[in-house]
């Protein structure tokens, strides 16, 4: 068995620097990987692009880093609840590139792959598509969309054990099982640590081998931006 | 007139027995309050669940179980947890019958503006392109005219584009509509709402063939 365990985020993150790329899990607040990003806060590491699905909310998530103005790229399918976001781009202080969604886990899919690029429908015709090559197949048309290249995946699961395979909860599982081994170094924080043995290998969601470095995390916020609730009759 | 949950009433009539159904955010969250019991019917979220239940009892959130909206959820039996980019090969590969959503402009050849608008708001597209450009069936559910009152249904979009010629139908607080290959076929009349209220509302061509029936809202 290969060991994958690190005994803490610092020496999880060791080799990160000023100008990297970085693909984060999450989508809003859920399944973020909390420990990564405030130890990225901590390190006050700068000019960074995020490949990540959202940017957080102003104080909590990737909304951290931007307001520290860490981030010097954002690659995300929505802005949505991020005024500090909202406006760092209409400012042009925040380079973003918008893509769609189902693009953006495309590309994380193709690099884990090794796919370097794929044709998809989504952004035909629209200025998502603008300079990139289109072609028609069976009488549709089609975007040529690049793998993305990175060279840090920081991912988030619910279990995981020493030799790095992963299991995840619910819609926490999100873009984080596509970001495995599509960076140069995947870094997965974990809710529990287990020694290997210990989980079931037909539940495994994420294998090993697409994993580098697993460390435990304690006391996640996991915050909920909307809180929706129907009452008991 | 409908208001917005008459909106999702009427658009709830349109989804069938077996249907696998992505709900965007807004109006047509609301459609799956509507959806008939005798029918089975799952929602699926881009976010990577399918089986979408109602919003959870007091006390019993997970911060782990939302929905594309990040509204705190409950599963049904029968549901599924799975990551963004099988979501997606649910949408791209037509798997999910119906895509329902929310426009700023539609325009009568079907293209939709819902993402942008250039200088003053940008939320991002989310999965609303993947899902445009890959629905069989899509349903678009908005106000006839925007707040100053001007027609949201335009014979061309002006603000930037989701997709291209990818609407199929259209419910309104005024009326239902389908494209057609020459513009906005009225199909029905909301309420209390005449032939004429609708064409003033239209910037599109408008297609109108002989009597209009009203909507029946049960």
């Amino acid at each position: 068995m290969i060991k994958k365990t690190v005994s803490s985020v610092e020496e999880a993150l060791k080799g990160v620097q000023d100008g990297m790329t970085f693909m984060l899990g999450g989508f809003g607040l859920c399944g973020i990987p909390e420990k990564a990003i405030a130890e990225l806060v901590r390190l006050g590491i700068s000019d960074i692009t995020c490949i990540s699905n959202n940017a957080g909310v102003d104080d909590f998530g990737l909304g951290l880093l931007l307001q520290k103005r860490q981030i010097k790229k954002m690659i995300s399918s929505y802005v949505g609840e991020n005024d500090e976001f909202e406006r760092q781009m209409l400012s042009g202080e925040l380079e973003v590139e918008l893509t769609p969604q189902g693009t953006l886990a495309e590309k994380c899919r193709a690099a884990q792959s090794g796919f370097p690029a794929f044709y998809t429908p989504a952004g035909y015709g629209t200025e998502v598509a603008e300079g990139k090559e289109t072609r028609e197949f069976n009488g549709k048309m089609y975007v040529l969309e690049e793998a993305f290249k990175a060279d840090f995946a920081f991912v988030k699961a619910w279990k995981g054990d020493e030799a790095g395979n992963l299991i995840f909860k619910g819609t926490a599982r999100n873009f984080n099982p596509c970001m495995c081994g599509a960076a140069k170094i995947t870094v997965a924080e974990v809710e529990e640590l287990v020694p290997a043995g210990a989980l079931d290998p037909n539940q495994i969601h994420v294998p090993g081998i697409f994993v580098q470095r697993i460390f435990q995390g304690n006391d996640y916020e996991k915050r909920i931006e909307q809180r929706t609730v129907r009452k008991r009759n | 007139m409908l208001d917005k949950n008459g909106i999702a009433k009427r658009i709830a009539q349109e989804v069938k027995d077996g249907y696998y159904v992505n709900l965007g955010i807004g109006i047509p969250t609301l459609v799956a309050n509507f959806v008939r019991d005798d029918i089975s019917v799952e929602f699926q979220s881009e976010n990577g669940v399918l089986g979408m239940g109602p919003f959870p009892f007091e006390g019993e959130e997970d911060a782990d179980v939302i929905n594309a909206g990040k509204q705190t959820i409950t599963t049904l039996p029968g549901a599924s947890f799975f990551d963004s980019a099988t979501s997606f090969s649910m949408i791209r590969g037509q798997h999910v019958d119906l895509t329902i959503l929310g426009a700023m402009e539609v325009a009568e050849n079907g293209d939709i503006a819902n993402w942008k608008i250039p200088g003053k708001m940008v939320k991002g597209m989310g999965g609303a392109m993947d899902l445009v450009a890959s629905a069989e069936h899509i349903i678009v559910a908005m106000m006839h005219t925007n707040r100053s009152g001007q027609s949201k249904l335009l014979k061309k979009c002006s603000l930037p584009l989701t997709g291209v010629q990818c609407v199929k139908k259209i419910v309104t607080n005024l009326a239902v509509l389908e494209i057609g290959p020459k513009g906005f076929i009225l199909l029905e009349r909301a309420p209390g709402v005449s032939v004429e209220e609708i064409k003033a509302a239209t910037e599109g061509n408008l297609i109108v063939e002989g009597e209009i029936p009203e909507m029946k809202l049960g």
